[in-house]
């Protein structure tokens, strides 16, 4: 109740903001993703635009953007898993016009994913901003044996690991029991008998589990602390954590690390596309990927992107992937309508199962 | 074991509050089914008596006896003591019938009997009807005898009264005044009566006790605190007097003469155990009802028109500043030589030969209704 | 508001135009008044409900095609996953009222009747603390000194009392522990405030007629202070229930609360139209309960929390 008052002040106060100044460009983004040094050298390039930014995730951008039908922000960063179904059922975003993004320095297989994923109707919705994987994050001196999904769930270990209860650890542990998750989405009756088996697996984890983290911060307290030894964790957090005790490394599952590309999309009614569009060429620019890279600790679209992490980072993705690894990964399919649901209830079962 | 004398006795009471003695060194002895009343200016101490009394406070010296016994080491709702407080106390969220149940039930009496009782006691204040009303229907006379009926069920050994009266119209006092002597003799319970309205002690006690600072000044009937006062205290503050400030010339037999600043040389007795010598600043009082007031020049004392005996040991002459007109009960403001203004109580007939504003006039009085005190002792207000 | 000054308009009208042009300007100045609380409540509450009851009569069929229908609401029920959290939330928010007016009571009844003015003052202020810091920092404090690398653990570790750490966060104890701390004050202040106004001679006639501490507290204290205690359960149990970040911060992995689910709902599932129909039976069970608390204790609305 309380959120879709807040998003309906919060949409009248920004509509009412918005209306002043035409050259704003109001940004829903995540959190270090538009760090305080790039949006001063990009007002710097640009003078007449002011840029605003919202930090939020994924789940809470589609809500804001609902909320609205697509108003209040000009620019949104949602992973591309979270764009075709969103945009068929709510109708929040608009097509991008390609010809006023430079894409010829992106990766081409993360550019050719990204818009095969965001294609409806012939038009493009999505182009790719930075990427990264899920997880498990390990502190090697402790727990030197942690090399599975289904390891957080080692007895060994017990009540000394966690996972965040979210859509994510339902796909990982789909793939530690030897199923391939995506490949059922066509097929949703399917995926519930996986998702059954996944809810059963997971409550019964639920006693080896210290508590479920909620965002970086208390992961990375929980960890530094000894309180937990393994975690399925994004790399970026792996990375900074890394920086601080050498012994937590970020593994990649023997079944993958799963990937995902957090893209750029326009809201459907945003009011400074081409803001945005600046906003979207500037933020590709190597040496403004390398200042976006140190503060998000994720790899950017473009070609070479590895060599434009910062050193310690760099020395942290090494630690972490081998060439295997990388072939390894596996990015997130689109989410097809319906599944969220079916997602959703299996999390409220383990949510409520007492398993101590 | 014969029944004691004394329903409530208290014997060398103090009671300190920081550096304020509230209650000094107090003694009484009341005897049983008497109507008993302390008198005194606020802060004089008589709530804090009255609360050591009930057990709300503890003395920090002396006893206090129940029936006899001593009662200090028994808590508030262990003593058969029971209070009629200022604002009555009369519990709002219960109607009139659970109020007065309200002891019973602690008394753990049982259910029919409480019935009885408590119908019995409202037929004895005259409210039969009134048991299911809320407190907040009654009229304030009607509230005034439930908080005495809900004390009364209990067949208290003392009935304490704090001012009881003093939150209702003065109409309703009046009335009231009379109806709670009516009702302690019905009840023939000790009642002990706090207040600061003298008329109401006077009305309707047994026994008066007028206190100040913290000390009983004098115990007695109505008409021995009225007209025997032992202390300037309580002739000032018991009834109304004229007073004047002195200094004794010479002492007589009978009493003293003394001389006022302005030279006026008046004769007075000494009141009750007073001591004084020559010399000694003394304080003159003379109630109104005492002075006879004579045209001016006029001879005799039996005038029409003044009232009081007609002594004539001491004469001022004055000019009558104003009529009080109250029938009966009228009273002259005469200005003396003095400048001072001085009381005389007259009964006005309505006749031609009436007093009026303007005239000169005599006052006399007789040295027996003139009470002098040393002035050391306290001021009275 | 403007009818019932359109009822007393015409008496004072016939008495002269004067006044008919002053009633005018108090209209006017009356209307202006109320202008914002009205808008207020028009635009942040009556509408928005009003588009949630709407939102929960939908069922989804396909993307982007509702019909209406109670299906929402039946999932609900259909679900006892569902059920059994609100029944807990409520079994739970019920607990944190009751240690809240047992623990409030007695600082209550301190603050209105035994303490001077100037501690007064100050148990007041003590009261106000824990609101001046918000929800999610208050959270973070308790998850600092708690947890099992926590302030307390280690202290109890190195003063030799116990051998291995001990975890006191994510059990239902601290959910609720946390809870109580953080809506004492809106028990407090109603309890104060009747407490306040009861004559304390009142008190004492209790003791006097032969009751005991008991027998006074019983009888007299509590039936008295019943206005105060009734308003106080009503918001602590209603805040209680509609909270959200303390039961999520410090429940753990087992801490079931159903504005969470509502707040999944919403946010996780994009499921708007499930959201609001859980929103709405939040609404009405505790209404429910409220509704009982008042029957139960023989009190009104308008005898508790208006008045307090």
């Amino acid at each position: 109740m309380k959120s879709v008052l807040s998003a309906i002040t919060a949409s009248v106060a920004l509509s009412l903001a918005s209306g002043a100044q035409a050259e704003t460009l109001r940004l829903l983004t995540w959190g270090s993703y538009a760090p305080d040094n790039v949006i001063e050298m990009f007002e710097e390039k640009y003078p007449d635009i002011d840029v605003e930014v919202t930090y939020s995730n994924n789940e809470e951008m589609i809500a804001k953007l609902r909320a609205t039908g697509g108003a209040g922000f000009d620019l949104a960063q949602p992973s591309h898993d979270r764009i075709y179904a969103a945009q068929l059922e709510f109708d929040i975003y608009k097509p991008l016009d390609l010809s006023q993004i430079d894409t010829s320095n992106m990766t081409p297989k993360l550019l050719d994913g990204v818009k095969e994923n965001a294609t409806i109707d012939g038009e493009v919705y999505a182009v790719p901003h930075q990427w990264g994987t899920t997880g498990l994050m390990v502190n090697t001196a402790e727990a030197p044996d942690v090399k599975s999904w289904g390891d957080l769930c080692d007895p060994a270990y017990q009540g000394k690991t966690s996972m965040r209860l979210k859509r994510t650890i339902l796909l990982a542990t789909a793939y530690s029991l030897g199923e391939d998750p995506f490949a059922a989405y066509s097929d949703l009756d399917k995926y519930q008998g996986i998702l059954d088996d996944v809810t059963e697996k997971l409550i019964e984890c639920k006693d080896n589990i210290k508590a479920y983290w909620q965002g970086g911060d208390d992961l990375s307290a929980m960890m530094l602390s000894g309180e937990i030894v393994a975690s399925e964790s994004w790399d970026s957090t792996a990375y900074k954590l890394f920086g601080e005790n050498p012994d937590i490394k970020f593994v990649p599952p023997a079944t993958g690390a799963l990937a995902w590309i957090d893209t750029f999309v326009l809201p459907r009614k945003g009011k400074a596309d081409d803001a945005a569009y600046k906003w979207i060429n500037f933020v590709l620019q190597p040496e403004i990927v390398e200042l976006m890279s140190a503060s998000t600790g994720a790899i950017a679209s473009i070609n070479g992107a590895a060599d434009l992490l910062p050193a310690d980072k760099k020395a942290a993705v090494n630690a972490a992937f081998s060439d295997a690894d990388i072939d390894n990964l596996k990015f997130f399919a689109n989410i097809p309508p319906g599944v969220e649901d079916m997602e959703g209830k299996a999390l409220e079962k383990i949510k409520a199962a007492t398993g101590g | 074991m014969t029944e004691h004398a004394f329903d409530l006795e208290c014997i060398d009471v103090s009671r300190q509050f920081g550096s304020v003695r509230a209650v000094d060194n107090v003694s009484l002895s009341i005897p049983r089914g008497s109507f008993f009343s302390i008198l005194g200016p606020s802060g004089c101490g008589k709530t804090t008596l009255m609360r050591m009394i009930a057990g709300f406070e503890n003395p920090d010296h002396g006893d206090i006896r129940i029936k006899g016994k001593s009662v200090l080491k028994a808590a508030p709702n262990k003593r058969n003591v029971k209070m009629v407080f200022q604002h009555l106390a009369l519990f709002p969220m219960m109607n009139v019938h659970d109020n007065i149940a309200y002891g019973l039930r602690c008394a753990g009496v049982p259910a029919a009997e409480i019935t009885r009782k408590v119908q019995d006691v409202l037929e004895r204040v005259a409210l039969p009807d009134v048991a299911k009303r809320d407190i907040q229907q009654l009229s304030g006379g009607q509230k005034q005898r439930i908080a005495i009926a809900r004390c009364m069920v209990l067949d208290p050994d003392v009935l304490l009264l704090d001012e009881p009266l003093g939150a209702l119209d003065l109409k309703l006092r009046e009335a009231m005044k009379i109806e709670l002597k009516l009702l302690q003799h019905q009840f023939n319970t000790t009642f002990v009566y706090i207040t600061h309205d003298q008329s109401e002690a006077l009305v309707m006690s047994d026994q008066v006790a007028v206190m100040n600072q913290g000390r009983f000044e004098q115990v007695g009937t109505p008409q021995m605190l009225y007209q025997q006062p032992e202390t300037a205290f309580v002739a000032g503050f018991v009834g109304d007097a004229n007073l004047w400030h002195g200094k004794v010339e010479s002492m007589t037999e009978l009493g003293a003469v003394l001389r006022t600043p302005a030279g006026t040389a008046l004769q007075a007795r000494l009141a009750g155990s007073q001591r004084c010598r020559v010399g000694d600043e003394v304080n003159i009082y003379t109630r109104p009802e005492f002075m006879s007031v004579l045209p001016s020049g006029g001879e005799t004392s039996n005038n029409a028109g003044t009232r009081g005996t007609a002594g004539a040991d001491n004469v001022l002459e004055g000019r009558v500043d104003s009529v009080l007109f109250n029938g009966a009960n009228s009273r002259l403001l005469i200005r003396t030589a003095e400048q001072a203004l001085v009381e005389a109580d007259v009964t006005l007939t309505g006749g031609s030969d009436d007093i009026k504003p303007g005239e000169a006039v005599k006052l006399q009085w007789s040295m027996q209704q003139t009470l002098c005190f040393p002035a050391s002792a306290a001021q009275a207000s | 508001m403007v009818d019932a000054a359109d009822s007393v308009l015409p008496c004072i009208c016939g008495t002269g135009e004067l006044i008919a042009v002053g009633s005018d300007i108090r209209k006017l100045s009356l209307l202006l008044l109320f202008l914002p609380f009205s808008l207020w409540i028009l635009l942040l509450i009556i509408l928005p409900h009003v588009g949630m009851v709407v939102l929960s009569l939908r069922e989804k069929v396909a993307p982007r095609v509702y019909e209406f229908g109670f299906g929402n609401y039946i999932d609900f029920f259909m679900e006892p996953i569902y059920w059994n959290t609100l029944i807990r939330t409520g079994l739970m928010s019920l607990l944190v009222t009751f240690l809240a007016l047992l623990i409030g009571f007695p600082v209550a009844y301190y603050i209105a009747k035994l303490a001077g003015n100037r501690t007064k003052g100050m148990l007041f202020m003590l009261c106000l603390i824990p609101l001046w810091v918000s929800d999610l920092i208050r959270a973070f404090g308790w998850i600092l000194l708690l947890r099992e690398s926590g302030i307390i653990s280690s202290f109890l570790m190195s003063s030799g009392l116990i051998d291995t750490p001990i975890e006191f966060l994510y059990t239902d104890a601290t959910v609720i522990m946390g809870l109580v701390y953080t809506v004492m004050l809106f028990m407090i202040v109603p309890l104060v405030s009747t407490l306040d106004g009861m004559d304390n001679a009142m008190i004492e006639a209790g003791y006097n007629l032969g009751g005991n501490g008991f027998t006074v507290l019983r009888r007299i204290i509590i039936p008295y202070a019943m206005p105060g205690i009734v308003s106080g359960c009503i918001v602590v149990f209603m805040m209680t229930a509609g909270s959200y970040l303390t039961p999520i911060l410090m429940g753990g992995k087992n801490s079931s609360w159903f504005t969470e689910q509502i707040y999944d709902q919403f946010i996780s599932r994009y499921n708007w139209e499930s959201g609001a129909a859980f929103g709405f039976l939040l609404l009405a069970f505790t209404s429910v309960v409220v509704w009982l608390g008042l029957k139960l204790s023989g009190q009104t609305l308008s005898s508790t929390v208006a008045k307090s």
